[in-house]
């Protein structure tokens, strides 16, 4: 897929997404706050972020809908919004739900929207509207005025609309947002198989089950903030892992298991002994620091901190081992660590 | 997708970027055309067109009904419809321009950006890509558009209903001259097209407050209430040294097009009004939308 001269098309860029310093306020609110994005070519990249966390901004600016206040975009390795003649006819949107005449049937919609597009081939516009009305199941309806669609065929449509041309880049503002699990399911489908042809996928979401099923990148939004961004393995690792044993001997256990750096606690007991749990202290992991009285032990090795290591010296101080378990965090967790709890995460 | 198409549109894209300036194909005529569509294809539109030619058919049917018209009161040819239908025109038209001929308009103008932007159909026209450029050009051409089809909606049918109602003979124009109703009929068009300039700078002041706000309605009598007041200071003696300036000014001089040789005077000063309407407004349109967050 990679072409030889420059521009859009040829996939010379090696981000086709890339956000430097991106900064929105709206007077005295920062909407967006110095936001780092990087979108490798062929990702399918999930955009996470709880309500209001600046996703939808983001993306308005991305597109060139809404000015920067400070920072960069560049799309498909040219700057945005200076680019945008050349660069948007290659990216397909759905930006904040779908928008359509009512008046018009969802047909005469697309030709409507496809008329704006800058090197849509007029001659070609019947075929490609068909095409993208089948692409999303619309064809039954493809005649009925949009007033009469349900908010899930008018998602369809909307994302029909962003299929019209052949994209590099797809933009998907919460597409999965009032479709049925057929819908959503189809969606999915949908977006492995543009994947598959090579066109990079940014979806936001808040779904994060449906983001851990599709993409293979993810970027975590807070307030305003890109808290965590990468592959999607990577960022699942980055979350601790904790390991979780289960021994009638607890007091021994957690001698042993400070003895070998970790912080043991105890929780709730279960009928077959007592229940120990502590943060898993793994090298690889980012941020971890070891605590302040490691270095007053006697030396911890990384093996000797491996779930394996801490079995056999477990086992070695003669504590009865009924249950061991290394549980990682789902991204849920992740997501919710990074993001805060409750309703008003928000503020 | 076969990846050979997807690489051909590509490297169109390619060169189409070597030369910024080359004209994309028919894009702009394209959406020029779609903007056409829309707007007279919806049935608001079809509603002001046909309120519009309500007013001569109410005329008409007014004046057939009652006794005759004693020369001299109501509007300008009132009288003169029972001996000559096309008169029914003239009248309806003198008759719709201080309100029903801007109201109109007014829709159609304060709705150019507001209404896409409520609609959220301006983002995605924004992303397709349109330039912004482009859209107000588009959009201000589908205004006027509008502007020449409300006054010849009124002529045609004000010509229809008072031929149908009354006799049609020759017109004894302002200047005393008589002309044989083909002649007439063509002095109609000229006098829709007189008012289509005239409404060109309200238009363009319906555009810029279109660019202000997402609530449509709010544009539209904005626009309005712009054209009654321009109207209402135009009949204030004490400001008499602004009424060259109001756009309004030359709305009802239409008069020398009914003389013979027709006097182009007031037909060149209006345009070239208009023109300096259009200028301004435009210009501030240009500078709110072009720097504009599309957050709708």
């Amino acid at each position: 897929m990679t072409g030889a001269a420059g521009g859009p098309g040829s996939r010379t860029y090696g981000l086709t997404i890339e956000t430097q310093g991106l900064t929105k306020r709206f007077g005295q609110q920062v909407a967006v706050n110095d936001l780092d994005l990087a979108v490798p070519s062929g990702a399918v990249f999930g955009f996470l972020g709880p309500n209001g966390s600046g996703k939808t901004t983001t993306i308005r600016m991305l597109l060139g809908l809404a000015a920067a206040s400070a920072g960069s975009v560049r799309l498909l390795g040219m700057d945005m919004p200076g680019k945008f003649q050349v660069v948007l006819p290659h990216v397909g949107a759905l930006v904040e739900g779908p928008a359509f005449y009512p008046f018009l049937s969802g047909t005469a919609n697309l030709h409507r929207l496809d008329a704006a597009t800058r090197h849509a081939a007029p001659a070609t516009r019947k075929i490609r509207v068909n095409q993208a009305l089948e692409q999303v199941g619309l064809s039954h309806a493809a005649g009925k005025r949009v007033h009469a669609y349900s908010l899930g065929m008018k998602q369809r449509l909307g994302i029909a609309n962003a299929l019209l041309s052949p994209r590099e880049l797809l933009v998907l503002d919460e597409p999965t947002n009032g479709l049925d699990p057929q819908g959503t399911r189809e969606v999915r489908n949908l977006v492995r198989s543009l994947a598959a042809d090579g066109t990079t996928v940014f979806v936001s979401s808040h779904l994060l089950a449906e983001v851990e099923q599709i993409c293979t990148h993810a970027a975590i939004m807070s307030a305003g903030r890109l808290v965590a961004q990468g592959p999607l393995s990577e960022l699942r690792r980055s979350g601790s892992a904790c390991i979780r044993l289960v021994t009638p001997d607890a007091r021994a256990a957690m001698t042993v298991l400070a003895r070998l750096g970790l912080s043991p606690e105890p929780a709730a007991a279960q009928p077959d002994g007592e229940v120990v749990t502590a943060a898993l202290a793994e090298p690889h992991i980012k941020g971890y620091r070891p605590g302040p009285d490691v270095s007053a032990l006697e030396a911890v090795t990384p093996a000797d901190a491996a779930p394996e290591g801490i079995v056999a010296h477990l086992v070695q101080a003669g504590v009865r081992v009924r249950g061991f378990a290394v549980e990682r965090e789902s991204l849920e967790d992740r997501f919710v660590a990074l993001t805060g709890e409750g309703f008003d995460v928000a503020q | 997708m076969p990846s050979s198409a997807r690489q051909e549109t590509r490297e169109t894209t390619g060169t189409a970027e070597t030369k910024p300036a080359g004209a994309p194909r028919g894009s702009g005529l394209s959406l020029l055309l779609s903007e056409l569509r829309v707007l007279f294809g919806r049935r608001r539109t079809w509603a002001l067109l046909l309120a519009l030619a309500a007013i001569p058919v109410l005329i008409a049917v007014a004046v057939r009904i009652s006794s005759a018209v004693p020369a001299g009161r109501g509007p300008a040819f009132l009288d003169r419809i029972t001996q000559n239908g096309l008169f029914v025109a003239f009248t309806a038209m003198l008759v719709s321009v201080p309100l029903f001929l801007p109201l109109t308009v007014g829709v159609v103008a304060g709705d150019t950006i507001a209404g896409e932007a409520n609609l959220g159909t301006l983002r995605y026209l924004l992303v397709a890509p349109t330039g912004r450029v482009r859209l107000l050009l588009v959009k201000y051409t589908g205004a006027l558009a509008f502007c020449l089809a409300a006054p010849v909606t009124v002529a045609l049918a004000g010509a229809a209903i008072g031929a149908a109602l009354f006799p049609v003979g020759p017109v004894t124009l302002l200047s005393g001259d008589v002309i044989q109703p083909p002649e007439a009929a063509l002095r109609l068009l000229l006098i829709a097209a007189y008012l289509a300039v005239s409404l060109a700078g309200l238009s363009a002041i319906g555009l810029f407050l279109s660019t202000l706000t997402v609530v449509p309605v709010g544009a539209m009598a904005a626009t309005v209430v712009v054209s009654v007041v321009s109207q209402v200071l135009d009949q204030l003696p004490q400001l008499e040294w602004l009424h060259p300036w109001l756009f309004s000014h030359y709305w009802l001089g239409f008069g020398d097009l009914l003389r013979q040789p027709v006097l182009w005077d007031s037909f060149a000063s209006n345009a070239l009004l208009q023109a300096g309407y259009i200028a301004v407004f435009g210009a501030l349109a240009y500078g709110r939308f072009v720097t504009k967050d599309v957050l709708s």
